[in-house]
């Protein structure tokens, strides 16, 4: 039902952090070099971005990772062959749009696509345009193989919204921190502590995301109760700076990877102040 | 008036959104089930008095004396060009505009693309007192000039798209970005039968006063059904809204006829498929909300489609109009860019009538199957053509076109 390799990074105590790239942006070598320096950098697991034409729930630093990795010629499959050539120690998440997902292989429906991410070395799927309602496929698809189905709770869900999410999610549970796209922000939002509190009763772990920018704000967020930090915009924005001003790769590399460790000394720093922390 | 109350046609349809924004379309579905199914608290009954009042509806049928004897056959036009706005797009637009005052909302955004459901949703909610703002795609905005300037008349706000190819479907994403962040007190006007449950169903209700006015008056002035009714489609508004009042007719014939560009080939290479014809050509897939048929590569990236109409070029359809297609109720044809534009050219110089661009391919389809349509047949003017004139002035230029229309008064009054 759920995936060994993310139950061992959450079940180890400590904050997860969970930093996000679009795979392929700006180009595949390049990518490959930024994954792993998160890795380096003390990533727990990493969020990886299939890029879709039509990314809707994305704001504008992500679109434009998106359209440099499909300029570039990503696909799904130089996806998956992206995922075999990682050298990397943490478990690897797919985030993408349902249409990939259901349109990959030879019938239609997301079993092939699951079948072969698992086959890659996936161990879970984000997909922010499938809601609860329509993933029974996809969550059968995944338990047969061992893949995770990570939800975004919004600060607008509530009610049997989430409790139809708790039945079928695994993993983890993607808080989101506020309304609105993805994007790094320069404040924490409220709705993030209020998001946090309706989850309280899960024994799913809580992975908050949406405008995370630095290890402050991830210590904030993990001493407000969260078991994990997703970053995505703010590493993304590394990225577009490497690749505007056409920067080596070492260099770009390295920069994430210190961006990862404050992010990483951040969370841990909020473990102690965390409300339940041992005193 | 037909109800799938899972949001579901067939296989098409669903609620493929952002988490972000479950909780608001369920709270409009239940909004649309009370206001509009039920007429709760007198909704329909003011939508309808400000249709007519503020809209100008019913709008004529009128016969076509010059098509009707050039085809050999009874063609009449149901007039949606003398709509206030000179579109069928009012319609839709009041009648959501109408009910996010029910709902209480404050805000009203809208994606356009020739600008037309834009331009409606301005005037909409200049009417109702309501603030707007109005997406759309960097493209559409140049050839689509007046359009701008008339949203703009009417105090909303134009945000322009600059990413894509910056056309109807850049606009509908960055639509829903604006809804996924402004949610709770913002409602998203969408434009056509397109996007997640109820949206599919709501906008053919509030559209489908076209064909019920039509299937009244064409029995007044014949005394009988049409053989056929023809429609254009993009993301098929005014074709759900010309053929929902003749569903049950088995013996009328429903027509969609889509742009079919430059061509009905696609480049795969490049992404682009130089049509609109999702419905002919398109294959099932998941797009802005709902499952439906799509212009998309073999991966399940959406591909830029194309027509010298704006309004129809859409990489995606209806997905009440995809199941009827699959269904065989409705059949789906579709007409290149001169077809259309000399259909233009056509009404214009015989029947005293500016079509929309996006109408002419109606009567493109109408002169290249006369034969097709029966008897009796309507056709939805669905808009006006003034909008359009830029394009048309220099499409045909371009073009060796089979018209007559003589633009060299231009040259002589330069010299």
């Amino acid at each position: 039902m759920s995936n060994d390799a993310i139950d061992a990074v959450f079940e180890a105590g400590d904050p997860a952090f969970i930093p996000y790239l679009v795979a392929g942006d700006p180009d595949y070598e390049s990518s490959l070099a930024y994954v792993e320096a998160l890795d380096r950098g003390g990533a727990d697991i990493i969020e990886l971005g299939l890029p879709f034409s039509e990314p809707i729930a994305e704001g504008s630093t992500i679109q434009d990772a998106i359209v440099r990795s499909l300029e570039a010629g990503m696909t799904p499959e130089r996806f998956f062959d992206f995922v075999g050539d990682l050298d990397v120690e943490a478990p690897l998440v797919c985030m993408t749009y349902y249409n990939l997902v259901y349109q990959y292989g030879q019938q239609r429906g997301p079993r092939d696509f699951v079948e072969r991410a698992a086959s890659a070395g996936i161990s879970g799927l984000v997909i922010p345009d499938l809601p609860a309602e329509e993933a029974d496929p996809l969550r059968a698809a995944c338990d047969e193989h061992d893949l995770d189905l990570v939800f975004i709770v919004a600060p607008t869900t509530e009610g049997e919204r989430l409790t139809r999410m708790m039945d079928r999610v695994s993993g983890y549970v993607y808080v989101q921190a506020r309304l609105g796209t993805t994007g790094a922000r320069d404040d924490v939002s409220d709705q993030t502590d209020e998001s946090l509190a309706r989850l309280a009763d899960w024994d799913v772990p809580k992975a908050v995301g949406f405008g995370i920018k630095t290890g402050e704000h991830a210590e904030r967020i993990v001493s407000a109760g969260a078991d994990g930090i997703i970053v995505g915009s703010a590493l993304v924005d590394i990225v577009a700076a490497g690749a505007a001003n056409d920067e080596p790769i070492e260099a770009v590399a390295d920069r994430l990877e210190s961006k990862a460790r404050e992010l990483t000394d951040g969370a841990v720093r909020g473990l102690t102040s965390a409300p339940d922390a041992d005193t | 008036m037909s109800s799938h109350t899972d949001g579901k046609f067939g296989a098409y349809g669903g609620q493929y959104v952002p988490e972000a924004l479950m909780p608001a379309i369920e709270e409009l579905r239940d909004a649309y089930e009370r206001y509009v199914l039920d007429n709760e608290d007198g909704f329909m009954d003011e939508f309808r008095k400000r249709l007519a009042d503020f809209g100008g509806r019913p709008t004529p049928l009128q016969r076509a004396d010059q098509l009707s004897d050039r085809y050999d056959t009874e063609v009449y036009l149901k007039r949606e060009d003398l709509l206030h706005g000179g579109a069928h797009k009012l319609n839709n637009a009041l009648g959501q505009v109408l009910l996010a005052k029910y709902m209480g909302k404050e805000r009203i955004i809208a994606e356009t693309g020739a600008g037309q459901h834009g331009t409606a949703t301005a005037m909409a909610a200049a009417h109702l007192d309501m603030p707007c703002e109005i997406f759309m795609g960097s493209t559409d905005i140049n050839r689509q000039r007046p359009n701008v300037f008339r949203m703009r008349l009417n105090g909303a706000a134009v945000n322009p798209v600059t990413t894509g190819r910056g056309t109807l479907k850049e606009a509908i994403s960055e639509t829903m970005r604006d809804w996924a962040t402004n949610v709770e007190d913002t409602h998203y006007v969408i434009g056509s039968i397109v996007g997640p449950d109820p949206f599919p169903r709501m906008v053919r209700d509030f559209q489908s006063v076209i064909g019920e006015e039509a299937r009244e008056q064409i029995r007044e002035q014949t005394g009988q059904l049409p053989d056929s009714v023809v429609a254009c489609a993009g993301g098929g508004s005014n074709t759900m809204g010309a053929f929902d009042a003749f569903r049950e007719d088995e013996a009328v014939d429903l027509i969609a006829v889509e742009a079919g560009g430059s061509s009905l080939d696609v480049d795969e290479e490049t992404g682009v498929a130089p049509n609109s014809a999702t419905l002919s050509t398109g294959e099932e897939g998941v797009l802005h909300g709902a499952r439906t048929k799509l212009l998309q590569d073999s991966d399940g990236q959406i591909m830029e489609s194309h027509s010298v109409s704006a309004g129809l070029d859409y990489a995606g359809v209806g997905p009440e109009l995809a199941h009827l297609v699959d269904s065989g109720r409705v059949q789906a044809a579709n007409v290149d860019d001169e077809v259309a534009l000399e259909a233009f050219h056509r009404l214009s110089q015989r029947e005293g009538i500016i079509p929309a661009l996006e109408s002419a391919h109606a009567f493109g389809y109408l002169d290249e199957n006369p034969d097709a349509v029966g008897d009796v047949t309507v056709l939805n003017l669905s808009g006006r053509g003034d909008k359009d004139l830029e394009t048309v002035i220099e499409e045909t230029e371009q073009r060796d076109l089979d018209v007559d229309v003589d633009m060299s008064v231009f040259a002589e009054a330069e010299r």
